[in-house]
């Protein structure tokens, strides 16, 4: 069982402009720097999880966002690293997005599980 | 009645670069009423004065291996540059940077366009907009 729980709960701040979230792409960093880790997406941030997002057309001031965010494909290539992926299973039907919406990597949780979940890891980063 | 040309919108900012939403879509609004013919004031307070900073510069990606070329990092320092642009005269940008925020953060190198202010200039600000709109810190 990996040793750090990564928890993120919101989504989408300052993501556009970012090009990534912030804690997904530090996870991956420090998933290569040899942690041993798990994300755990909650609250707002299990949008992150949903395929086909598309976040193109950003223009300000005429200056156009050339290289926009892809959240699902990050998310997946997190789980490609080795990173397994929960996603609050409730948090999800509570925003209405089904299970065919997932991208592929995913491990869904029940609330009742959580506490578990953190009791087995050593660490849990609650961002 | 009111033309376009002659109106104007007021908007407080407090955010810091990268960490709102609501900061995208406040440069959005911007944005639009600029297009719209609506003359922009804008209050940057607390870390929103980071938002003009000259010195805000693009990074590659070592998570997915691109290039500064390739990533095409954008700033907001680079969108506000562009909203000035666009605010250059008829509708008009004016961008006030609290003066206190920007000493206590250091964060005194902007690029062309904001100049230094204080509370004082939001209150002005805002007798004279057509409306105000505050997006605070959350």
């Amino acid at each position: 069982m990996p040793g750090i729980l990564s928890i993120v709960e919101r989504a989408y701040h300052g993501t556009i402009e970012e090009q990534d979230d912030t804690i997904l792409w530090l996870s991956h960093m420090i998933k290569n720097a040899g942690a041993d880790l798990s994300v755990l997406l909650r609250s707002n941030a299990v949008n992150y999880a949903v395929k086909g997002q598309d976040a193109s057309g950003l223009n300000i001031g005429g200056v156009a966002l050339g290289v926009p965010p892809t959240l699902d494909t990050d998310v997946v290539a997190l789980s490609t690293a080795g990173v397994t992926v929960y996603v609050v299973e409730e948090d999800l039907s509570d925003r209405g997005i089904g299970n065919d919406e997932l991208c592929d990597g995913i491990t869904k949780v029940k609330r009742s599980g959580l506490a578990k979940l953190f009791d087995d890891h050593d660490a849990v980063w609650h961002w | 009645m009111t033309t376009s040309s002659e109106k104007s919108i007021t908007i407080a900012l407090m955010d810091p670069p990268y960490e709102s939403g609501t900061t995208t879509t406040a440069l959005r609004i911007m944005d639009a009423a600029l297009r719209k013919g609506i003359s922009v004031n804008v209050f940057a307070y607390e870390g929103a004065v980071n938002l003009t900073m000259r010195g805000q510069a693009p990074h590659p990606n070592p998570v997915k291996g691109t290039s500064i070329e390739e990533q095409d990092h954008p700033s907001t320092a680079k969108f506000i540059a562009g909203l000035f642009t666009l605010g250059a005269d008829s509708p008009k940008l004016e961008w006030v940077n609290c003066g206190l925020c920007v000493d206590e953060r250091g964060a005194g190198e902007w690029i062309d366009g904001p100049r230094r202010g204080g509370p004082g200039d939001l209150f002005k600000f805002s007798q004279e907009s057509t409306n105000t709109l505050i997006i605070g810190t959350r």
